[in-house]
């Protein structure tokens, strides 16, 4: 177990290492570089234009800037944002704890949700209950998540101003119960997909489990109903779910920029769409690589509670 | 039944002699969602084709005295701020959302049947290359790099770059399925066959496999679309979608998000719309998925 972890975390390493490559070939084959913005800015003078690409060595070759690129993103300097000169790290930094903030509450409601109501389905199979749920998750499915959120934001806060219809706390008030109040309707907007999803993975999961000869033989055993499910069905449909939820990671950071944007919620999301606005390329560069990155670690670990979860999988 | 001339050996006929179109017919008839969701889509289709002959103003014809009407009489979905019909600008929108879904989804389909039937067939290192290639566009969070791209261009895609962009990033999951089933196909005694006949491998790759293949990639086509539109109508929304002018159901969602308090229907219909398109297309491929017999992954 210990070797095929290191050589998973190698391979995800050297993923990583080719996708920032990439990533820096393509915002470097960006028509007119980074300096595109004040090519037709007739305040700057050429020779304005020139000092500026000397400054932040866009004269050097290309793989010279990302040898330095790729030194500074180890050694823990991501580089100075074109916009505000302030270090990228930092800026990232400030913005973290709200994205997190957001993505752990989406994902603890889509769990909240998700399983009792997989376990029902399953449980109830073709019932109209069922039908029901699987009606709903292609629907969630199909809805635009900001038009989601544009009818939440319509009903609860324009409507009957239940909720606050943006940001993250009122002015001065810094209480948790008023960070919740915010939270309720983006945490909505980012878990509602993964409830769809993960409640289907678990119902046909648990009906493919169900179906299984050592489930009938703890029912004739005479254990009882919920400890068949709980401890049998339940624990073996959980492997894929996990799977599912590792690889989720990164759609809800994906998710987080439109729902950041929709309810103005302060985090990296729609940092990202500032420095996209802005040219700021060290700060997209930036951006990419955390996603990149929660994209190739989701997969990583998902891999390996797969193995933890099931004592069958082995890997050398 | 033409299907025996393009793959001469190939198992499409069924044992019954029945076609494998009409009994995937009658096999798909029985899903009832997926016959509403047919009505559904030939509704939207088919007012986007019609138009100009069932909108009663142009989509952009502006009318400033009634900027932001209520829904009435003469405009079933009030007016946008600018005086503009909605309900012509839904049906408009229309046109653009199907035509950049349908035809990104036939780009990426062309890319992944080709990238994955020639890695399935030849095997090797072409196999190995095409599938890492899978892998590191998948390693890609797509929309971080989308946006990126079309940033490139001063942060809105006209519709042909839009439509590339998304092609472009939508054949990986396809690319995989054609290749697992090229792998199996492969081996099989009609491809021995044509080989032995001398048939060069493009032949046997596009003529004697690819119908045989054909049942999973059309199930794939139809979730593609979905994704498609719904892809183009949240880059809209981020402001790195078509140029606002155009009227798109992404465009015109955004556009009513300023007027929620003043007239909430500029926001419903378009989501509505989208929704109900989308629900339409899954409940299409959903049963096409059972009717054509492919396995779920």
């Amino acid at each position: 177990m210990g070797s095929y972890i290191a050589k998973r975390a190698i391979q995800a390493g050297a993923l990583l290492l080719l996708v920032s490559l990439v990533a820096y070939a393509i915002m470097n084959l960006a028509p007119g570089g980074p300096l595109a913005v004040y090519l037709h800015n007739p305040q700057v003078t050429p020779e304005r234009i020139d000092l500026l690409r000397h400054q932040l060595g866009l004269d050097r070759p290309w793989y010279v800037q990302y040898a330095a690129w790729l030194r500074g993103l180890l050694g823990g300097h991501w580089g100075d944002s074109y916009y505000t000169g302030r270090p990228v790290l930092e800026m990232i930094a400030e913005r973290l704890p709200a994205t997190i903030t957001l993505m752990l509450s989406a994902f603890v409601l889509a769990m909240a949700l998700a399983f009792p109501i997989g376990v029902l389905a399953a449980t109830h199979k073709y019932s109209w209950g069922d039908n029901v749920l699987s009606f709903g998750s292609f629907f969630v499915w199909a809805m635009p998540a900001f038009w989601f959120g544009l009818m939440l934001q319509m009903t609860f806060a324009v409507r009957w101003h239940l909720l606050p219809v943006a940001g993250m706390h009122e002015i001065g008030d810094t209480s948790a119960g008023d960070l919740l109040r915010h939270l309720l309707m983006p945490a909505a907007v980012l878990g509602v997909g993964s409830v769809a999803s993960w409640s289907r993975y678990l119902r046909s999961g648990m009906l493919e489990v169900l179906g299984q000869d050592y489930v009938r033989t703890a029912f004739a055993k005479g254990l009882p109903r919920r400890r068949v499910l709980n401890r049998h069905v339940l624990r073996n449909s959980l492997i894929p779910i996990v799977t599912i939820m590792g690889l989720d990671l990164s759609v809800l950071f994906s998710g987080a920029v439109i729902t950041e944007s929709i309810f103005g919620w302060p985090g990296l999301g729609r940092l990202f769409l500032a420095a996209l606005n802005n040219r700021d390329y060290p700060l997209q560069m930036a951006g990419l690589m955390i996603s990149a990155a929660l994209l190739i670690f989701g997969n990583l670990l998902a891999d390996l509670t797969y193995a933890a979860l099931d004592p069958r999988i082995r890997y050398g | 039944m033409n299907s025996r001339a393009l793959a001469p050996a190939g198992p499409v006929a069924a044992p019954s002699g029945q076609g494998l179109w009409s009994l995937a017919w009658a096999r798909f008839r029985r899903h009832r969602m997926a016959l509403v969701g047919l009505a559904v889509l030939a509704l939207v289709a088919g007012s986007a084709v019609l138009a100009p002959a069932i909108t009663p103003y142009s989509p952009t014809a502006l009318d400033p005295d009634h900027s932001l009407a209520a829904p009435s009489r003469q405009h079933l979905l009030g007016t946008d701020d600018l005086g503009r019909d909605e309900f012509s600008r839904v049906v408009y929108g229309g046109r653009v959302s199907l035509l950049v879904g349908l035809t990104a989804m036939l780009v990426g389909s062309a890319i992944g049947v080709v990238l994955g039937s020639v890695a399935g067939y030849a095997g090797g290192w072409v196999d190995t290359l095409v599938m890492r290639l899978v892998d590191l566009m998948l390693s890609f969070p797509a929309i971080f790099l989308l946006l990126i791209l079309i940033n490139w261009t001063g942060g809105r895609a006209p519709v042909l770059m839009m439509i590339a962009y998304l092609g472009l990033f939508g054949w990986t999951g396809l690319a995989r399925i054609v290749r697992a089933e090229y792998l199996t196909l492969r081996a099989r005694e009609f491809v021995e066959e044509a080989r032995a006949m001398g048939a060069r491998a493009p032949r046997i790759i596009f003529r004697h496999i690819l119908p045989n293949a054909m049942a999973p990639i059309l199930v794939q086509a139809a979730f593609a679309v979905a994704g498609a539109i719904l892809a183009e109508a949240a880059l809209d929304f981020l402001g790195f979608g078509l140029p606002p002018d155009i009227p798109t159901w992404g465009n015109l969602l955004t556009q009513a998000e300023d007027y929620i308090t003043n007239n909430p229907v500029l926001a419903v219909a378009p989501g509505i719309v989208i929704t109900l398109t989308v629900v339409a297309v899954f409940f299409v491929g959903d049963a096409l998925r059972d009717a054509l017999d492919v396995r779920t992954r």
